[in-house]
């Protein structure tokens, strides 16, 4: 006779102010098997789990169930507190009466018996429980980073400076991403490159970090310690091995056009590095620009290479890789800010958005650093800067916060006061957002030292007047209405997850937002970790950061792949899927549906009424399943099963819910 | 009053915030800090008299919208408690700064708009001129015909009186000789262009 345990918690408030527990104990009590039944305040604490371990012994329990928050918080807590008394682990079941019915419940009438059905339930499948025992994987001491921005880059050197290999992949022609693109960074004003170039080269000359720049993720096969990735490495028109870097090949190319570093705001070539401290310093070609591919001649880039290095027949190859862990760090993309046809984006010159403000302050930018108009490359005498466009928005932009434009654009406006002493800045703003280390003090001393001049309001309309650029907006402070002339906007765009990224989380089997920012597995405790076990987050693909949190982000990412990949061996769950050769008639069905590629076909021979008879049945490549389930649902024959939620367990559960032989726990 | 509905027009010219550096210097204090909390307003025990709240105030100055804010009986009504500058999150000296828009207005010609503001304050001077202290009795009668507001607040006058917190006889001060001396300088000041009191 199995002897059941039941453990009630509380939850503080959070269970017993909706669920009367006393009563679901009371009930309890009843339930076949059911020896032993306890409340606790909090079950998960220190006295609570040492209850369970005491009545584990007194008691004699076989089984034991606790009834408290999601299997996702504490399972594993409680499954070490039972091991810890002796008990197999998986003797363990959990009934999840927080989130699944206090929590969403107001009425304790209605809320009680409901408990209790769940209580039940999680009895009946713990009286079918198994012993189970846990497997181990070898783990695969190498990380992959997808993307080196800054947060790939911090990464990416963190494995590598604790002795891990990693391979680090961009899919721009250099490493550096966004942060190469800044003049100075808040609030310290230090310059963006100065501090990140050393850090791009140490990457490219770590001993244990391999670059791949101008290459792609193509596929992601496999799971924690074992994946196997493909990596698409894009034609670069150039033979790395060879080329020098020396730039004659950029310099003599006769084609330019707008360059994407520079946000349209200077030009190109056809063959170019994006910018003169690129790493790799290797040109890459663009083939929809260059001559030779669109007329069959030109080549003169070729003519002009001394190290003969110009390809102009390459291809792109694929290459696999085997990680044991993944970082991704793939950045963000910009809102259109075209979108708002009330500010004149695309229709008045100097209406322009931050990065491309970035570019046109930043000293080896195309201006060398001279803030001037666009349209007539005249300084401008002022400039108004503009937050929230596309941001807190839900009409034409998204809903959230962007976090970093307050901070960027206060930055600008002190820039730009710096380097114009007689002109004015004016900041339009509806909150002005500075949760950081000595950031609202920046924002203090643009208003008083520099003279930044903030005005509350959104503009409503940015137009033109006698040459000069009018925001019309309320100055919400003073109540009335306001209309400000400017010779330069500068727009501040909401920062949105790459075009790509749902493509990026598929290929990977990660989960994203409504926005396309990736998940992390709990926003609060587990901030670096994804929803699949060995892939990690970092950087502003998670969702909007600035530089500071970003690179914290990164090495806490890197400090998780650090701890996965210091193991030679980890342990695997046991709740995979298995077969039962007898049952199973061979039609593999199950294969197919396998999104693991775990299922194979195997032949098995067996004796029936005396003759040896070989068949084919399905089999389970235990390190590959992950414990889906796809294919039980697939199986004709009721032969494959997982482990811990057999179909026999799951079915007991119904069972003891519709069973009407059971004492229904109703408000009595 | 200047009219509300009409768009407030910002040049964005070169020229520098003028009003605001004058206001700052004579404060000795950075209005342009201000980031509109209403703190001060919220304190501030005569907030219910003014015109503009003095979170306005502030807000007009670093506007730069001098006419407005030295027209307004904000800066008379403020009886400079100093409630507002103990309490500024951002170290404004707040009180400070209606001090020196009270001098900018009277160098302006700006009038306080409620005339009755000028008779206080003349009575109060008046009163400290003739004994080198404020005698109340004597500041309420000159206030009451001076305004001709003759019979309001006779109950809380003669409440006061006779609780004792009115006194019938004027102090006189050791020291004053040295307060008219005060006055002589400023007069004197005031016939070389400076402020008259």
């Amino acid at each position: 006779m199995k002897r059941v345990g039941v453990f009630l918690c509380w939850c503080g408030s959070n269970i017993a102010g909706t669920v009367d527990v006393g009563k679901v104990a009371e009930q309890a009590r009843r339930l076949p098997g059911v020896v032993h039944v306890e409340e606790n305040k909090y079950t998960c604490s220190e006295p609570g789990q040492a209850a369970i371990v005491k009545a584990i012994k007194d008691q004699r329990l076989d089984r034991v169930v606790v009834a408290s928050c999601s299997p996702r918080l504490h399972e594993a807590t409680f499954r070490r507190t039972v091991e810890s008394a002796g008990l197999n682990p998986y003797f363990f079941e959990m009934a999840n009466v927080r989130e699944h019915c206090s929590w969403i419940h107001t009425d304790k009438e209605t809320a009680t018996p409901k408990a209790f059905d769940l209580v039940r339930m999680a009895v009946a499948k713990a009286l079918r429980n198994e012993a189970l025992t846990r497997g181990s994987i070898t783990i695969e001491k190498r990380a992959l980073v997808i993307g080196a921005g800054i947060a790939g880059i911090q990464a990416a050197l963190d494995i590598a400076d604790a002795g891990h290999e990693v391979i680090l992949l961009e899919r721009e022609p250099t490493i550096g991403g966004r942060m190469a693109q800044l003049d100075k960074t808040f609030p310290t004003l230090d310059c963006s490159q100065c501090i990140l170039t050393p850090k791009m080269v140490d990457a490219a000359k770590h001993p244990n970090i391999t670059l791949y720049t101008w290459s792609e993720l193509e596929k992601v096969a496999g799971y924690i310690g074992n994946f196997t990735v493909t990596i698409r490495r894009k034609a670069r028109g150039v033979d790395e091995t060879l080329c020098t870097g020396c730039g004659v090949c950029q310099s003599k190319c006769p084609v330019k056009v707008p360059s994407e570093f520079d946000e349209g705001m200077g030009m190109r070539k056809a063959i170019y590095s994006p910018f003169p401290q690129a790493v790799p310093n290797r040109p890459v070609m663009d083939r929809a620009n260059c001559t030779f591919f669109k007329t069959g001649k030109c080549k003169i880039c070729e003519r002009f290479c001394e190290a003969k290095a110009i390809r102009f027949d390459q291809e792109d190859s694929l290459i696999e890789v085997k990680v044991g862990a993944i970082v991704t760090a793939t950045g963000f993309d910009l809102f259109k800010v075209e979108k708002y046809g009330e500010y004149g984006y695309g229709l008045y010159p100097d209406v322009i958005n931050s990065l491309q403000f970035e570019r046109l302050v930043n000293a080896s930018g195309p201006t060398d650093g001279k803030i001037k108009k666009p349209s007539d490359h005249e300084i401008p005498k002022s400039v108004a800067f503009v937050l929230c466009v596309g941001s807190r928005d839900e009409q034409k932009g998204t809903t959230y916060c962007s976090r970093a434009c307050c901070m960027y654009s206060i930055k600008h406006a002190i820039q730009f006061r710096d380097k114009v002493k007689d002109g004015r800045a004016y900041v339009f703003y509806m909150d002005i957002r500075t949760p950081g280390k000595s950031y609202e003090e920046f924002y203090k001393r643009a208003a008083v030292d520099y003279g930044v001049e903030f005005i509350r309001g959104r503009p409503s309309k940015i137009f033109s007047r006698n040459g000069k650029l009018v925001l019309k907006a309320e100055d919400t402070l003073l109540g009335r209405p306001i209309e400000v002339e400017v010779e330069m906007v500068v727009l501040a765009p909401a920062m949105l997850a790459r075009n790509d990224a749902a493509k990026i989380a598929q290929t990977m089997s990660i989960s994203y937002d409504g926005y396309g920012f990736l998940n992390e597995a709990h926003p609060k405790l587990r901030p670096v970790e994804t929803n699949t076990a060995g892939i990690f987050l970092a950087g502003v693909c998670q969702g909007p950061k600035d530089i500071p949190d970003t690179v914290a982000q990164a090495s806490a990412a890197a400090s998780k792949v650090i701890g996965l990949l210091s193991h030679e061996q980890m342990a695997t769950e046991p709740m995979i899927a298995r077969v039962s050769e007898a049952l199973c008639s061979g039609c593999l069905w199950c294969k197919p549906i396998c999104p693991y590629q775990a299922i194979e076909a195997k032949t098995i021979t067996e004796k029936i009424q005396g003759k040896v008879v070989s068949r084919e049945v399905a089999a389970v490549n235990s390190g590959l399943c992950q414990g889906c389930g796809a294919c039980t649902v697939a199986c004709r024959d009721g032969a494959m099963n997982i482990s811990g939620f057999t179909n026999d367990q799951l079915l007991a559960e119904v069972d003891e819910l519709l069973g009407a032989s059971r004492p229904a726990c109703a408000a009595e | 009053m200047p009219n509300l509905k009409s768009p407030l027009l910002v040049s964005g010219g070169p020229e520098k915030r003028v009003f605001l550096g004058e206001v700052d210097a004579m404060a000795a204090t950075h209005v342009a800090a201000c980031y509109q909390c209403g703190k001060c307003s919220g304190g501030c025990p005569l907030s219910f008299a003014m015109d503009y709240q003095p979170r306005q105030i502030m807000r007009l100055v670093q506007m730069g919208l001098a006419d407005e804010a030295l027209a307004s009986n904000t800066i008379w009504v403020c009886a400079t408690c100093y409630t507002c500058t103990s309490r500024c999150p951002r170290d404004i000296d707040i009180a400070g700064v209606m001090d020196a828009l009270r001098f900018m207005a009277r160098r302006r010609g700006f009038r306080p708009g409620d005339r009755n503001v000028g008779v206080f304050h003349r009575s109060f001077l008046n009163g400290v001129k003739r004994f080198g202290r404020s005698h109340e009795l004597m500041l309420f009668v000159e206030y009451k015909l001076g305004t001709m507001r003759l019979t309001e607040d006779l109950p809380l006058g003669a409440k006061m009186l006779a609780k004792n917190k009115m006194a019938i006889l004027p102090e006189i001060t050791k020291g004053r000789a040295e307060i008219a001396a005060l006055f002589r300088e400023s007069a004197r000041g005031a016939e070389k262009g400076g402020d008259k009191l």
